[in-house]
């Protein structure tokens, strides 16, 4: 019997890639294990091994051929009790049995370029040339030039120098600088956060990353008793200069140990900086900010961002103020508080209320810890109405801190209850359509956003 | 995969426990090394070979239904390491020993005999999985086999296991917990804090390194100061075996030694299976740490079954025999996988529960 080579999917967030090359041609006999093909994704080429025995029959996607989405029949396979090679017609079905089952399009892969709007940060002067960037590059190049520009610092981690990154943030920094200063630890959380931090207080400065956050959780230890405690114990006297990053956040069915957002965890510990950017000139600017910073930064980052592409001025030194958040969108009716992934989505609702006649301002926070308390108070006294949307848990979030923010200085202004948009109250499950309904989303954000304008 | 036996330091070395303080440390691998298979009957031999062959062909169709987009997120697949869990497992006193283990799971619940159905289903996220979907490849369990998970946090599963041993000794049980961690987990910290309180303590745990050479992309001698990882143990008076982790009677043959020695209320040992993983880390892993080469020869000339086709050969079986098995394999896995494709996803309803066992 014939089998249906597919394009695989070969990360969980694949959604297509690129058919670099194929290793075998029509009629090659191979073996289980034997190599057919590279694919390229986004984040690296990878082989596709045969699974089955047989006789390579015809080949339907050439190599080269980019954007082939997963699901897609590349090739058949004449199994080793099938007497011909020769090919069935070619199957027209590209999304191919199973893909839609348990998978929806992720907004992982969505690379296309989304325009800054007009921004007030004062450091970036008008006219300033454009450039096209994912929030993965904007980061690196953020770390690459605060490494140039000081000795001192310098990045470790797990596999972020041979390997590259396991989400390829690091992508290029060893080669540039070297093991002493780009070092791979062993898998020992614990140990080397608080290696790191020992380091920062020794004067050096660190540059930590976490693979994701929630494996952060073993050595939290050192990041709030010793790292953020450390000026204060000391009267002032010793600094802990360090930054602690990486992917913060759901990714995308990886189930409950990997899917969490800290923000509001790090931000509720005095002496500590956390920032949460969204888009590439944030990513970057704020990057350079934290590692210049004398305070020890949790700097938040978001896998399913990291691919995204956004506009970044062209700057020699685009370095962003911490603690200032950034209006994202003017409106007049309501405003929407978001960070990080969130941003995006709260984008997203602003212009399905705009057709429906509602004028939503989204402020981005950008910092979670000090909040820019004055932006949202600003902007509430403008629209009267706020609901914050935040990709994670609603209870004790963020979320809840901007409703207690406008409870306490805000409450002559408000014209109907500020609301929480956020996840389910649940650890997040690993089954499709339970995680989707347990995230965040546009409709939700929408949804509360006429509720607070009376508009249902 | 074979290593140089244990050197000892001592110039004369004494031969009896009273004149040999260290004699707890080394006894373990001295009597292994002086009967290092399991003498297995037909029957037995047979039992392993089948087990070992549904967990590779459970693990290929694995791969091939995530590369279909049926299974999502993390997939760690156990191929190669197929003589570990099944000539461990196979010592256990079932329905009163424990085990726990990290992500790569899928095995050891196959080792156990656990209806391959209900574990291809959890990848798949079907409600008739395992943990209703609500899991995936890394968080699977069954209390009812005393099999407790599947955890995604590199290393955790060594503390907690010492946390069941700790039970198992509260409880009288006479059972011991089995905890299995890879070669790069076993430099996190909270490992060696464990061992020290089982030692300690005096906990009935098996700690089981399962060394396949790499963490990820890191090979051992890139994170490892001391590569010889049953000798980690040392420090907390542990005793080390040094197991070849391809031919599942060795295994075994290591796993009675280890067993009764835990048994006899002697305290935890360490076990080092030396074994090696053909596939990536996950099913997202671009390998270029390591060469084809590498792996190829492994494949040719270290392979679990191979080696075990090779001896049941030897003692008469045909090859059409043989082949027989394969096939109904290959029939039980092929419909796991249809089940897992064709059962229903979780009720919406089940997103809220077993948040909690009470209500308040
Ligand atoms: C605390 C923690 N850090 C990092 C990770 C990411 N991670 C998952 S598996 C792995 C490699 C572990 O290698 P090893 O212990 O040798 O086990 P193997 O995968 O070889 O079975 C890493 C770094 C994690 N899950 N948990
Ligand atoms: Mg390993």
């Amino acid at each position: 019997m014939a089998v249906e080579l597919k394009m695989p999917a070969l990360s969980p967030t694949m959604e297509e890639g690129t058919l670099a090359k194929w290793l075998v041609k029509e009629g090659d006999t191979v073996a289980p294990g034997d190599i057919l093909a590279e694919i390229e994704t986004d984040k690296a080429t990878m082989e596709f091994e045969a699974i089955d025995e047989g006789t390579v029959g015809k080949i339907m996607v050439a190599e080269g051929t980019e954007n082939v989405p997963v699901g897609t029949v590349i090739a058949m396979l004449s199994g080793d009790d099938d007497d011909s090679a020769a090919a069935p017609p070619p199957v027209e079905d590209v999304a191919g049995e199973g893909k839609d089952v348990g998978r929806e399009p992720s907004q992982a892969e969505v690379t296309k370029p989304v325009r800054a709007e007009p921004r007030a940060d004062p450091e970036i002067p008008h006219g300033t040339n454009m450039a096209t960037v994912t929030v993965r590059e904007a980061l690196r190049d953020g770390m690459a030039e605060e490494m140039r520009r000081d000795e001192r610092v310098f990045v470790m981690g797990e596999e972020v120098a041979e390997y590259q990154g396991a989400y390829k943030v690091t992508q290029g920094l060893l080669d540039e600088f070297g093991p002493k200063r780009v070092i791979d630890t062993p898998i020992t959380e614990y140990g080397f956060a608080g290696i790191g931090t020992g380091a920062a207080m020794g004067g050096l400065r660190p540059i930590v990353e976490f693979m994701t956050f929630n494996f952060a959780m073993q050595a939290i230890d050192h990041i709030i008793n010793s790292a953020a405690k450390t000026n204060y114990m000391s009267g002032g006297q010793m600094r802990c200069p360090i930054v602690f990053r990486g992917p913060n956040g759901a990714a995308s069915r990886v189930g409950a140990q990997h899917s969490q957002n800290y923000g509001p965890w790090y931000a509720s510990v005095p002496g500590l900086i956390v920032i949460a950017p969204y888009d590439s000139s944030d990513a970057k600017g704020l990057m350079k900010a934290a590692i210049r910073c004398d305070d020890p930064v949790v700097f938040l980052e978001n896998e399913l961002v990291y691919g995204r592409s956004f506009e970044l001025p062209e700057l020699d030194d685009h370095v962003l103020p911490i603690g200032k958040a950034r209006i994202m969108r003017e409106g007049s009716d309501v405003t929407i508080v978001s960070y990080s992934i969130g941003v995006g989505l709260s984008l997203e609702a602003a212009e399905e209320l705009a057709e429906q006649g509602i004028e939503a301002e989204v402020i981005d926070l950008r910092t979670l810890r000090p909040l820019d308390k004055q932006a949202v108070l600003d902007s509430l006294a403008k629209t009267n109405r706020v609901i914050v949307a935040e990709e994670g848990w609603p209870t004790c979030s963020i979320a809840s801190e901007i409703v207690a923010l406008c409870m306490e200085e805000g409450f002559d202004h408000l014209d109907a209850p500020v609301l929480r948009v956020c996840n389910e109250d649940v650890p997040l499950p690993y089954a499709a359509n339970l995680e989707k309904l347990a995230l965040l989303d546009t409709a939700r954000i929408v949804a509360a956003a006429k509720k607070v304008c009376y508009a249902e | 995969m074979a290593k140089p036996a244990r050197t000892r330091k001592a110039a004369a070395k004494p031969n009896t426990a009273q004149a040999d303080p260290d004699f707890v440390l080394h006894s373990l691998q001295a009597a292994h090394e002086k009967s290092r298979r399991y003498d297995a009957s037909d029957e037995e031999l047979m039992g392993f070979y089948e087990q070992m062959l549904l967990i590779r062909r459970f693990e290929e169709k694995a791969g091939q239904l995530y590369g279909l987009g049926l299974i999502g997120g993390f997939c760690h697949l156990y191929i190669g390491q197929e003589a570990v869990a099944v000539g461990l497992q196979s010592a256990l006193a079932e329905g009163k020993d424990s085990v726990i283990t990290g992500y790569r799971d899928h095995g050891h619940m196959l080792a156990y005999g656990i209806d391959p159905n209900v574990i291809m289903a959890e990848l798949t996220g079907r409600q008739a999985g395992i943990s209703k979907g609500k899991g995936g490849s890394m968080h699977m369990f069954s209390t009812e086999h005393k099999f407790y998970g599947g955890h995604g946090i590199v290393g955790a599963q060594v503390a907690l296991g010492g946390g069941l041993a700790l039970a198992h000794k509260y409880n009288e049980d006479g059972g011991l917990c089995l905890a299995y961690f890879g070669d790069g987990a076993a430099n996190q910290g909270q490992v060696y804090e464990t061992f020290n309180m089982a030692a300690l303590w005096n906990l009935p745990i098996v700690f089981v390194i399962e060394n396949n050479g790499y963490a990820m992309g890191t090979a051992v001698k890139r994170s490892s100061a001391e590569t010889e990882f049953y000798r980690r143990g040392t420090a907390f008076r542990i005793p080390g075996m040094d197991v070849n982790g391809m031919d599942v009677l060795e295994v075994r043959a290591a796993a009675e030694l280890a067993f009764a020695h835990v048994r006899a209320g002697n305290g935890p040992v360490l076990m080092e299976l030396n074994t090696y993983r053909y596939r990536g880390h996950s099913m997202s892993d671009p390998a270029k740490y390591r060469s084809r080469e590498e792996v190829q020869e492994q494949r040719d000339h270290n392979d679990p079954i191979e080696r075990l086709k090779k001896e049941l050969i030897e003692r008469g079986k045909s090859e059409d025999d043989i082949k027989a098995i394969d096939k109904a394999i290959r029939a039980r896995v092929a419909q796991s996988a249809d089940f897992a494709e064709t059962s229903p996803e979780p009720e919406p309803a089940e997103l809220y529960t077993d948040v909690l066992v009470g209500s308040y």
